[in-house]
């Protein structure tokens, strides 16, 4: 039954992702003073690629055609390891935090080695670059979870996400500070402004597409659905770490719909805070990006200090 | 004590001690003068916040006093003379930026693990509650120092300088219940004061030696090369 | 039981050695066989037919690799019995000094090294004779390399089985000396001589720390056997430098930074069956040996050593993957990821040994069992990549990988083989190399047990310095697969190589990472099983590991941290399956072949490729402190005014801090002292008669 209900979350969880690209770009829209498109249209656009035929181009191996499935599957996966409207499920045992960074390495690895695989210099320079920043990226995301998994004493998500919830509203200076580092990961990670431009046509700003420049059809469709829930991920990562109240704890029908609701709003504040911040900050030059993630690790850093100094018990 | 078991106003004050602790750090990788200045005025403003509530925890209102005077010198008159200080002396302009920025914060960051190591001993005795943040006040202070260290620009001295200064204040509102009145009033007017003469000097390095680099003060000797 | 295996796998490894002596015997052979076999015809003529010059060299060369793959098939049984057995055997042999007969001790620690040992020589004897092919008619005889191969192999085991000094440095010694003369197999370039002199100086070095931190414990203790060593008590001083030139000297042998100068100038110079061995096993070794010392030994252990092992191998887990992706040679980078790897086995170490010393037993033990698992995995993964780099250059006759590409077209099986290598090193779920990472990472989450602030901050720092090493490991394989694989053939040799004929030489890397895939995805009953090692060093287990079932991993206990690498792995490929089916079978349209975006110029060839240096640009750029960096560009000009650019020569040479930084002063130093010394050398005659004189002078007023 548990097992059940933990597929239904994840089926809930990748099928919503779309909406929240969708609203993530109403947001934009409406502080840029333009009109935006319908909030469903993700879903259209992911139906016109995956109608659409491929095209592969001829140095091309199965690398190249088994990498989207790789990383939608992986993505899949992680999803269903976040708690979304409900803890205590069975698939948060499978694997914890530390696993989920080393799913969207499995991925990340993947789809950086799809970018080589066509022998041009966009795929290489897209691969290098993107790389490079998610190098920089995992020390801040793991001092983050560090200091998490000090305060809870635990790397289950569900276990973590459950003492936050026993111990009431506690001002955490350590979670405070983990979870700006957090957000500035989560921004690099899915490469956002001010890291790397989503929307961009030229090549030589791009980080994350320059990777997927060759693919269309179905495989960039199963891309951009991934990349999609690696968003709506990271976003339910940081509401639901550091403001869990609204979880459902059983698996009542109340409960379970209290949770959606909270989860929606919790979100919908989320991805505007977001997307101001898409607007209001210009792209970096990618050797600015290092300043950054070192802010975040710095961030990380000053939260498991201040959780040594200030929160524990001498 | 472990966290959970405080109130919220204690919980209130151990977060404000990391913020101010935040704002040393990012006064030690800023670039432009008006923004560390500005950054400077946001710490003095957390500061009074936190005095205020350290008086309402520790019941001793004649913190609120401090406060109201931590606010109106350090967060909004000093700053204010500052900036002014700045735009007059056309250094808004300029740009110093770290040679070794990852250097200096791991320097940081090692000096906030010394001052929590140096205060153990400290924090162990005293059954305040809020003596955890003794550590986090010593640190403001070093980090003020190496502030001052690693900085040419002489402004920046003086924001470095009272960034100390706002170390120690901190330091004594958490430990000693605050300072005796007398004493603060005499200290707060010593900065005051402080702060306008190092204008006054500003004005005469810079005619001196046309230029306000710190580094540049050699030129200043007499003796014949 | 197992004992007896431990004994065959060495007798077999030195047959191993000897035989490779009979190689141009056969004349000799074919007649003593004959003589043999008069009785029995039928077998006489198949021996004529062995024995005949036609055959000879191959059955010799086989014959080499089966005896070596007999002493891994009982290596690995004598690794297991001992693991699952758990029962400690001792023995004497009646060699050595007459006082001091070799003492032999098989415990469940040298158990598991013995099985890791057996694991990649099965491995390295599927390899070998395709591989060794080449050197037959080359200048450099085969029984040279058979014979110190067998001596290597044998010298590692013995190694593992010492229990008194005496027996344990002779078999270090044999071991360090035999390697060398298998890194100076092709001596004909300077370069490999100098790479192989460096090699036996640091080996010399390092076993005198050896032999002086083994002095120390013999000093206080009047017996120069290990159980004398087990039950003296010694002064926190006089067991901190027994530790300290116990690391040096174990560190030294197993590439720490920074005397890791050895490992990427002799890795690569070695055969690449060599190099697996040295890099999977040799180094494995001295770490043994040093788990061997500290935690078996040595009675207590302090936390300062615990906090230099760590910070020490964070340094080298660090810098080794920095300097590794700077290289361009496969076999020098794969050389410093082996730096970085034995960084991360000493982080383990290093965090076993803080618990300890806090008196959490439990934990220590969790933190052994990473450091233990690593070391195999990295075997496994590091031997496969070895092994795979050889058949690449091998075929390719290419060691740069920016002179390689497109070579998944060409050599598609060994591509897969290399690919399941490639996922373990860089800590992928679900393969092997994850597992002792993760294992790891939980050892590190549990600091809060400790008690001092400091370590209890150093060690999250230290994880996090793990993490950022392990994604640049990623980084860096995404470069040495995409260039040499992936992408357009770069020279005309990389685009008209194939795959290798000889099957053994696809065999041995798939047993390796079939290995890997399985260790993988189950990796709790090797877990259960370094139980036992730590049950017998440490007194305490990890009670909780299989508490889920052995599908489940949970080091701690199961609320705490589990993963399920089964489960993940039937995950991924449900969902693949699943997405397969709804948007390709169902409805979704065949990809089209067609040439790769341009945008719309045209006319790409396989140099305008990205090259494997400008991938590692930024990690260079964002780094340059770390490295000794020199950039040459030089233009060549012509036309009036010089505004034409006719040519432009750009040089990059980055190297290891360590040489102008540690080696060079040294080096400096040393030659400095002993030109002040050789000034007693005057080359007089009369000064060494009156030398003579002085000495008889003062031993008359000596005796009188």
């Amino acid at each position: 039954m548990a097992w059940l209900l933990a597929l239904l979350q994840t089926l809930l969880f990748i099928a919503s992702a779309p909406l929240l690209a969708g609203w993530l770009k109403k947001v934009k829209c409406r502080l840029q003073n333009r009109r935006a498109p319908s909030l469903f249209q993700p879903y259209r656009d992911l139906r016109k690629l995956w109608r659409k035929e491929p095209i592969v181009a001829h140095p091309a191996s199965w690398i190249f055609k088994a990498a989207p499935y790789i990383v939608l599957s992986t993505t899949v996966l992680a999803a269903s390891i976040v708690p979304l409207i409900a803890v205590n499920l069975p698939t948060a045992k499978i694997a914890d935090v530390v696993v989920l960074i080393g799913f969207f390495a499995l991925g990340r690895f993947f789809l950086a080695l799809a970018g080589m695989d066509i022998g041009t210099a966009f795929g290489g320079m897209g691969s290098s670059r993107e790389m490079t920043v998610s190098a920089l990226a995992e020390p801040a995301m793991l001092m983050a979870v560090f200091t998490l998994a000090m305060s809870a004493s635990t790397t289950n998500l569900s276990v973590a996400m459950n003492y936050v919830l026993h111990t009431g509203l506690v001002l955490r200076p350590s979670f405070v500070f983990a979870m700006l580092g957090m957000m500035l990961v989560a921004v690099a990670e899915t490469g956002r402004i001010p890291v790397d431009n989503p929307t961009t046509h030229l090549e030589l700003t791009m980080i994350h597409e320059a990777m997927i420049l060759e693919y269309s059809g179905r495989y960039l469709g199963m891309i951009e659905w991934a990349s999609q829930i690696k968003l709506m991920l990271y976003g339910v990562l940081i509401v639901n770490i550091f403001f869990p109240w609204g979880i459902a704890q059983n698996f009542s029908l109340q409960a379970l719909g209290f949770g959606a609701l909270a989860l929606t709003l919790k979100l919908a504040a989320l991805t505007v805070v977001l997307g101001l911040s898409e607007v209001l900050f210009a792209k970096m030059r990618i050797f600015r990006v290092q300043e950054f993630l070192s802010f975040a690790y710095l961030l990380s850093l000053l939260g498991m200090l201040s959780h040594i100094i200030l929160e524990v018990r001498h | 004590m472990a966290i959970t078991e405080l109130s919220h106003y204690q919980q209130a004050i151990l977060l404000l001690a990391s913020l101010i602790v935040l704002m040393s750090f990012l006064m030690l990788g800023q670039s432009r003068l008006l923004r560390l200045v500005f950054i400077f005025a946001v710490q003095g403003i957390l500061l009074a916040i936190t005095t205020a509530l350290a008086a309402d925890v520790l019941d001793s209102p004649h913190l609120y006093i401090s406060a109201l005077l931590t606010l109106t010198l350090k967060g909004i008159f000093i700053p204010i003379m500052l900036q002014r200080l700045i735009l007059n002396m056309g250094l808004h302009r300029d740009m110093e930026t770290l040679p070794n920025p990852a250097r200096v914060m791991m320097g940081g960051t090692g000096l906030v693990v010394f001052s929590y190591y140096v205060c153990l001993p400290i924090v162990k005795l005293s059954p305040l509650i809020t003596l955890n943040t003794i550590a986090i006040s010593m640190a403001v202070v070093l980090l003020g120092m190496l502030l001052m260290i690693t900085r040419r620009q002489a402004v920046a001295h003086v924001v470095g300088f009272m960034s100390i200064e706002n170390g120690l204040f901190f330091a004594a509102v958490v430990s000693t219940y605050g300072m005796p009145m007398v004493v603060e009033l005499g200290i707060a007017f010593d900065v005051l004061v402080a702060a306008v003469l190092f204008g006054v000097f500003f004005f005469h390095i810079r005619s001196s030696i046309d230029s306000l680099d710190v580094d540049q003060l050699n030129r200043l000797n007499e003796v014949e090369k | 039981m197992a004992l007896f295996f431990a004994y065959l796998s060495v007798v077999a490894a030195l047959a191993s050695g000897l035989a490779a002596l009979a190689v141009d015997k056969s004349p000799g052979l074919g007649r003593f066989a004959h003589l043999l076999l008069r009785r029995w015809p039928k077998l006489q003529v198949r021996a004529a037919g062995v024995f005949s010059e036609a055959h000879y060299a191959e059955f010799h060369r086989n014959s080499l690799f089966v005896l070596l793959g007999i002493s891994g098939v009982s290596a690995v049984l004598a690794g297991g019995g001992a693991l699952f057995g758990g029962a400690v055997t001792t023995d004497t042999l009646p060699l050595g000094l007459p006082w001091l007969n070799w003492h032999i001790r098989f415990d469940a620690l040298s158990g598991f090294f013995y099985l890791l040992i057996g694991l990649v020589l099965i491995a390295v004897s599927l390899y070998g004779p395709g591989y060794v092919r080449e050197f037959e008619h080359g200048r450099h005889p085969l029984s040279v390399l058979g014979l110190f191969t067998g001596l290597f192999v044998a010298g590692m085991e013995l190694v593992l089985l010492a229990d008194d000094t005496f027996f344990f440095v002779i078999a270090w010694e044999l071991m360090s000396v035999s390697s060398y003369f298998l890194v100076a197999f092709q001596h004909e370039h300077a370069s490999n001589r100098r790479a192989a002199f460096l090699y036996l100086l640091m080996a010399v070095i390092g076993a005198m720390a050896i032999i002086l931190a083994f002095g120390v414990l013999a000093g206080f203790s009047g017996g120069l056997t290990f159980d004398h060593y087990r039950t003296v008590k010694l002064t926190p001083v006089w067991a901190s430098v027994a530790f300290v030139l116990a690391l040096f000297g174990f560190g030294m042998k197993a590439g720490l930074v920074p005397l890791h100068a050895w490992l990427p100038e002799a890795h690569p110079v070695a055969p690449s069956h060599i190099s697996a061995l040295m890099s999977g096993v040799m180094l494995k070794v001295a770490v043994y040996g040093f788990i061997r010392f500290t935690f078996d030994l040595l009675d207590q252990v302090l936390w300062q050593w615990g906090g230099l092992v760590l910070v020490i191998g964070a340094a080298s887990t660090l810098l080794g993957v920095l300097y590794a992706m700077m290289q361009h040679d496969i076999k020098r980078l794969l050389a410093y990821h082996s730096v970085e790897n034995i960084g991360i086995i000493f982080i383990g170490l290093g965090l076993s040994l803080i618990y300890i010393s806090e008196g959490q037993q439990q934990l220590g033990a969790l933190a052994l069992v990473a450091a233990l698992l690593h070391s195999l995995n990295h075997a496994l993964f590091k031997s496969l990549l070895f092994l795979g780099a050889g058949t690449i250059i091998h075929q390719t006759h290419e060691q740069n990988i920016e002179h390689l590409g497109g070579l998944i077209h060409r050599m598609p099986k060994l591509a897969v083989v290399f690919l399941i290598g490639t996922l373990s090193i860089a800590a992928l779920p679900p393969f092997n190399g994850f597992v002792s990472e993760w294992l790891t990472f939980q050892a590190a989450l549990q600091a809060s047990g400790i008690g001092g602030g400091v370590l209890r901050s150093m060690v999250p720092t230290s994880a996090s310095v793990l993490a950022l090493a392990g994604a640049l490991t990623a980084t860096c394989f995404v470069k040495l697969y995409g260039v040499v694989f992936l992408g357009l053939p770069r020279t005309r040799r990389a685009a008209t190589c194939h795959e290798s004929v000889h099957r053994g030489m696809l065999a041995g890397p798939a047993w390796l990472a079939g290995l890997c895939v399985l260790l993988g995805v189950f990796p709790t009953p090797m877990i259960e099983s370094l139980n036992v090692v730590t049950g017998q060093l440490l007194g305490v287990t990890l009670p909780g590991a299989s508490a889920l079932g052995w599908l489940w991993l949970t080091p701690v206990a199961p609320e705490v941290a589990s993963y399920s690498a089964s489960l993940v792995l039937v995950g991924i490929l449900l969902t693949g399956w699943v997405c397969y089916q709804l948007l390709y079978r169902r409805g979704g349209l065949e990809a089209r072949r067609a040439d790769p975006w341009d945008c719309g110029f045209g006319g790409l060839n396989a140099r305008m490729q990205y090259t494997a240096t400008a991938f590692s640009m930024p990690i260079r750029r964002i780094f340059e402190p770390v490295f000794d960096v020199e950039e040459t560009i030089e233009e060549k000009k012509s036309g009036p005014g010089n505004f034409q650019n006719t040519g432009l020569h750009y040089q990059l040479r980055v190297s290891d801090l360590a040489w102008p930084y540690l080696y060079a002063p040294v080096a400096r130093v040393v030659t400095w002292l002993s030109r002040w010394v050789s000034r007693i050398q005057t080359g007089n005659i009369r000064t060494y008669i009156a030398y003579s004189f002085f000495t008889l002078l003062i031993l008359l007023w000596g005796i009188s």
